[in-house]
């Protein structure tokens, strides 16, 4: 079970009381009707599903009821900070990173072991 | 009110009648109290403390007692606000003068009264959480879940705590509860 730091509670829970809620920071145009389709697509319906380090708004549903950002691995699936919602992206502490590439490496992907297949 | 003789439907609370526990815990339905559900801003909170007699906790997972109210933090601009007493929770809170919401939820929940030295283990057998005294002291409250279902734990001395759940999940609350119970006696 992965334990998550709620920024709200200032403490670790388990993971059952929160929920995902999308990728984070993505920003609301000044002036939605002016902007194109193509750029109305682009901010309401395509996320980038990223590999590796991702900003995402997690809730914590089941306690203090907030919303808050965390940066999360994708392959490894460790949190590496959280945060209140409304902050600026935060940095990751770098041995967090470190950490977390070096668990990374350890992880078989489809590319490393089929990747290659002729 | 007029009178409406025998043909008045009788009121069953919703954990009439549920017995359980182990001789390590003692399981018993709490008896109907008032409660509101309360959103204040952090602006006003000073004047809905006032109005309801009880300090509203600021810091997370504590709680307060004063005159028969009991204030438990379950966000950082919720509360749910418990009286054993005489109500006017929602009358005391309208009369603040601020900015608010507040819901009556009476009906809603049900609480469940644990204690006993197996207590934390009894209620550990759904909940993920530390409930050592050092982690979770007497007053520390907190919204989590239990099993399935969403509850509001509060610790009212060191070996007894006061489940507040749903009315429709309590009877689910309370055979999970007992089995934890009995688990805590072995």
């Amino acid at each position: 079970m992965l334990l998550i730091h709620c920024p709200y509670c200032e403490e670790d829970r388990s993971e059952l009381e929160f929920r995902w809620a999308g990728e984070a920071h993505v920003v609301r145009p000044e002036n939605i009707a002016a902007i194109s389709d193509e750029e109305f697509a682009e901010f309401f319906f395509l996320r980038n599903n990223e590999k590796g380090l991702t900003y995402e708004r997690w809730r914590h549903i089941h306690g203090c009821g907030r919303f808050f950002n965390a940066a999360r691995d994708t392959v490894s699936d460790r949190f590496l900070v959280t945060y209140k919602a409304g902050l600026p992206k935060q940095p990751v502490p770098v041995a967090e990173k470190f950490a977390a590439i070096a668990e990374e490496k350890s992880v078989e992907t489809w590319e490393q072991t089929e990747g290659d297949a002729r | 009110m007029a009178e409406l003789g025998s043909t008045i439907a009788t009121r069953s609370l919703p954990l009439s009648g549920a017995h359980g526990g182990s001789a390590a815990v003692r399981l018993e339905p709490a008896a109907p109290a008032s409660r509101i559900s309360l959103r204040v801003r952090a602006e006003d909170v000073s004047a809905l403390s006032a109005a309801l007699g009880v300090d509203l906790p600021v810091k997370p997972k504590t709680s307060a007692f004063a005159n028969g109210r009991t204030a438990l933090w379950l966000g950082p601009d919720e509360w749910l606000v418990i009286d054993e007493g005489e109500s006017g929770l929602m009358t005391a809170a309208a009369n603040s003068g601020a900015l608010h919401s507040a819901t009556d939820v009476s009906h809603r929940n049900t609480a469940i009264l644990v204690s006993g030295k197996g207590a934390a283990d009894a209620i550990n057998a759904g909940c993920a959480q530390d409930l050592s005294l050092d982690v979770f002291p007497v007053g520390a409250c907190s919204r989590t879940l239990f099993g399935k279902v969403e509850i509001v734990l509060l610790r009212t001395a060191e070996d007894a705590f006061r489940v507040e759940v749903w009315r429709s999940f309590s009877d689910y609350a309370f055979g999970l509860l007992s089995e934890g119970a009995r688990d805590a006696a072995l």
